[in-house]
């Protein structure tokens, strides 16, 4: 479904470039949720930006890499140019909806105008399709709320109208970059359950951003774990959380409260995250993990193989039960 | 909107009552007695009398107020000691040329400012978003009347292609033709003006467009110019549309002089001979009506910025 | 810690036009300040033999219709410019500012104070001035007062503004707990605060004040005519547009020069400020 291959995104100029996000590659089946689970300034964002093709001009670039939709390489296009050549296929929702809506257009006309670009539909017949949507997102009296201004709908409407939008363009990934994470947390589980329902329903995969673990294990199917622009651990969500690879999601994992024994201290991470270009040679994590040895530090680590869900960017992954 | 409306209106009515305050007792601030100022030095005696009566002189001063403001109320903006006809109909007749020569540099304001200042973000940073950027600023800060003396000297006297001075009317002889007599005018008067609209509809645009809800819309897969057009202008003319009310004071101002400056005969040179002959009525007249004008435009622009902008509740 | 003199000086840096801007602006005062001594010819001299001749070695901008010489007649229009300018922006700052700051800080006061302030500035700019201007009569002082009174309006609208968004600081409503008073509030935290803001202003209503009293100048109800002003000569210099175009091209190049160059400072300067006080201070142009 979707392919993403050694995506490396840069700043700088040609000549001078420093890669924030290195040999980035995962993969999306049909129907599939996966986690992008990392720190802040990770490269999360980044990348999912890249795969929709919304790096803007004059910002950080794509420097090798590719992506490929259903067998077709849309690197370096934006969404305009994919729609043109037929593989409009990647929606996107951002994480403010307060502000991801344009503040004088009706809700109902922002939805049309989506279908008017993916769907050979007009007038009436896309207004319809623009109430259905809004019913499939589960807003209610949809039939007025299409004439709604976005300041007019709470934090979760306007993000479920966001997800409107996004299914108008008949995706079949939908990239979602930390949609919950401005939101309370009541309507966060709405959002959550919404979202599955659409993938089981529909067959839609997710590429779900997040830092918030919680949120990972209500919801997605795999996980990809990012540091320092780079993905350190894919796995499936139950082996991620039981038996992680990964000195840097063994730790993750081991921040979580854990609510069986609430007199024990919070773990922590000790050290800052790496910023790009600070690392050189040897392993990203070396200088935060406990683990360490000069081999770390030295010699760029390999991806080895656990099984074949489950990856880690490691000399020595920690403890795999085989 | 309709809270809006009435309490938007009310504020206006109230500053417009206040002014009027103020315009009332401008004759009686200048320097002399009020008689003599509202009927120059050679009034006779008879003169005099009737007007004493007629503005109720020997009243307390607040019946003259209102004296005067039910006067205006029917139109009696007092008699123009120059002309000795009525104030009104002497500001009537400069009218048809202010009226016509603002509306023409409006439409030179809005036809060249928006769409430079749009095409100029659009080329953020390039060589010609710098050239226009310099040449805005290098405009909004020359003197209209100078802009105007050039215009004169460069397509009048030398060129020869318009004419330089006067306005004969479009309902006399000639017709639309004699609109050419307005062109270098107006376009003076645009300069500035338009230059700062560049400026402002340039500097809306590159806000608008690092708004979270462009790249929503630039990721539905909207082809760019639409995405221009239909979402950072749209929202960007928020920003002008509110300056249009300053701009429109600037232009009262400026027209003064550039009206002076090309010898037309409109409201704005009206004023300026009337203080170099004393003609007070006039100039009361002329202020007053400004300000009614430039009250009226403010709250029709407050108002309509509501239409435009779906977010605005209360004032 | 940066002095205050090197903070201001960045945004020279960072920008170089206005950095230009700023040299012309200190060239000017300059000219002004030695006028008697850098000026070639009395400005006022008549010569009916040099009359009207195009710039030429004896005279750099040539002569007038009365044989003056227009450089030295523009060297003392800079003198009368800088004048104007600062008797204007003294003018507006003390009765602006504590207009401005003394409504934002008492609210029964400045809701008064604001609503005069409306209706003054109901009065589009020049028609303000006009208006004072045949109360009080020609002159240059009664110019400087007229403007000033323009002007006064929008430096105390955005004093009040300033002084609004400052009071609701929390180190503001931290030291009015701990019992501080007024005058001291005002002293402590908000005129430093307004420094830069009013800077800012400064060089508008400066390059404001210029046109305007140009204006005024140039329709004969400014500066007498005996007195060497940019505006008076335009205005003297109009009938010989086609035969002497000079005379009209350097005051009217001073003007805009100075009007540029005191722009292109202000933009540089308000770039440099808080990004919550920059909004605030646009609204000049009337």
């Amino acid at each position: 479904m979707l392919r993403v291959r050694d995506l490396s995104i840069s700043i700088g100029t040609p000549t001078e470039s420093l890669d924030i996000v290195s040999s980035v590659s995962f993969e999306i089946e049909r129907g599939e949720i996966l986690g992008l689970v990392g720190e802040s300034g990770c490269g999360k964002s980044m990348t999912s930006l890249a795969v929709m093709g919304l790096l803007e001009k004059g910002g950080p670039w794509v420097r090798t890499g590719r992506v490929q939709l259903s067998g077709f390489d849309v690197i370096n296009s934006q969404p305009y140019q994919r729609v043109e050549a037929g593989h409009g296929g990647i929606a996107m929702i951002f994480q403010e909806p307060m502000s991801s809506l344009n503040p004088v257009m009706k809700v109902g006309d922002q939805i049309e105008e989506a279908i008017a670009v993916h769907q050979r539909t007009s007038g009436a017949k896309q207004t319809l399709k623009a109430r259905e949507l809004l019913e499939m997102v589960r807003i209610p009296d949809a039939a007025i709320q299409l004439g709604a201004y976005p300041h007019q709908l709470s934090g979760g409407m306007r993000q479920r109208v966001m997800i409107a939008i996004a299914l108008a363009c008949q995706p079949q990934v939908l990239i979602a970059d930390e949609p919950t994470t401005a939101l309370d947390v009541t309507v966060q589980a709405q959002i959550l359950s919404l979202l599955r329902e659409l993938c089981d329903t529909l067959g839609l995969s997710i590429l779900f951003i997040t830092h918030d673990l919680g949120v990972v294990a209500q919801l997605v199917d795999r996980v990809a774990v990012m540091y320092a622009g780079r993905v350190v651990e894919t796995a499936t969500v139950e082996r991620v959380f039981a038996y992680p690879a990964h000195p840097y999601t063994e730790a993750l994992m081991s921040c979580l409260p854990d609510s069986g024994h609430s007199k024990r201290r919070l773990a922590t991470i000790p050290g800052q995250a790496a910023k790009p270009g600070q690392v050189r040679k040897g392993c990203a994590f070396a200088p935060r993990c406990r683990y360490a040895i000069e081999t770390c530090v030295d010699e760029a680590p390999p991806y080895a193989t656990i099984s074949d869900t489950h990856r880690a960017l490691c000399h020595f992954p920690r403890g795999v039960t085989p | 909107m309709n809270s809006y409306a009435v309490h938007r209106t009310s504020a206006a009515v109230t500053t417009l009552a206040a002014a009027s305050v103020i315009i009332f007792f401008f004759i009686h601030l200048i320097p002399g007695d009020p008689l003599y100022v509202l009927l120059g030095d050679v009034a006779t005696p008879d003169q005099v009398d009737a007007l004493r009566t007629r503005l109720g002189l020997d009243q307390p001063i607040v019946v003259q107020y209102f004296r005067w403001l039910a006067n205006v109320a029917r139109g009696d903006l007092g008699t123009s000691i120059f002309f000795q006809t009525p104030v009104l109909h002497v500001i009537r007749d400069g009218a048809e040329t202010s009226i016509l020569l603002a509306s023409i540099t409006m439409i030179w304001i809005t036809l060249i400012g928006i769409p430079v200042g749009v095409i100029a973000a659009m080329r953020h940073g390039s060589w010609l978003d710098q050239a226009l950027s310099g040449l805005a600023m290098l405009f909004a800060s020359v003197p209209t009347f100078w802009v105007g003396l050039y215009l004169i000297l460069i397509f009048a006297a030398w060129l020869g292609w318009f004419p330089s001075s006067g306005y004969p009317s479009i309902f006399e002889q000639g017709g639309l033709a004699n609109l050419r007599y307005l062109l270098l005018p107006s376009l003076a008067l645009a300069a500035p003006n338009a230059a700062l609209i560049l400026r402002l509809t340039r500097a809306s645009m590159l806000d608008v467009a690092r708004e979270d809800y462009i790249r929503t819309a630039r990721a539905k897969g909207i082809r760019p110019m639409r995405v221009i057009l239909r979402h950072i202008l749209r929202n960007a003319l928020l920003a002008v549309v509110s300056a249009f009310g300053f701009t429109f004071a600037a232009l009262i101002s400026e027209a003064v002089v550039t009206e002076t400056v090309f010898a037309l005969p409109g409201i704005g040179q009206l004023v300026v001979q009337s203080i170099l002959r004393r003609d007070y009525p006039v100039i009361q007249g002329i202020i007053l009506l400004t300000v009614v004008l430039y009250l009226a435009v403010n709250l029709l622009v407050d108002l309509s910025y509501r239409l435009l902008d779906p977010r605005v509740e209360l004032a | 810690m940066i002095s205050v003199t090197r903070s201001f000086l960045i945004p020279f840096t960072r920008r170089p036009i206005a950095a230009v801007g700023l040299g012309i602006l200190v060239c000017m005062t300059a000219v002004a300040i030695l006028a008697p001594i850098l000026a070639p010819y009395d400005p006022s001299k008549i010569e009916p033999i040099v009359r009207l001749l195009p710039p030429n070695a004896a005279h750099w901008f040539g002569t007038d219709q009365f044989g003056r010489d227009i450089l030295s007649r523009v060297i003392y229009g800079a003198q009368l410019a800088l004048l104007v300018g600062v008797g204007v922006v003294s003018f507006a700052l003390i009765t602006g500012v504590p207009a401005g700051v003394l409504s934002a800080l008492y609210p029964r006061f400045g809701s008064i104070m604001m609503r005069l302030i409306d209706v003054l500035m109901s009065f589009p700019a020049l028609l303000l001035a006009l208006g004072l201007i045949v109360i009080l009569g020609r002159g240059v002082t009664n110019a400087i007062l007229a403007i000033g009174v323009v002007y006064l309006t929008t430096t105390s609208r955005i004093t009040y503004g300033l002084t609004l968004r400052l009071r609701t600081e929390t180190y503001v409503e931290a030291a009015n707990s701990m019992g501080a008073g007024a005058a001291w509030t005002i002293r402590k935290h908000v005129l430093p605060n307004l420094i830069s803001p009013l800077l800012v202003q400064a060089s508008f209503v400066f390059a404001f004040a210029q046109l305007s009293a140009a204006s005024l100048d140039f329709l004969g109800l400014g500066a007498p005519p005996e007195i060497p002003s940019w505006g008076n000569m335009l205005a003297e210099g109009r009938i010989f547009i086609t035969r002497a175009p000079w005379l009209l091209f350097f005051p009217g190049f001073a003007i805009a020069i100075t009007a540029l160059s005191l722009n292109l400072v202000g933009d540089a300067l308000r770039d440099r400020l808080d990004p919550r006080f920059r909004g605030m201070l646009n609204g000049n142009r009337r």
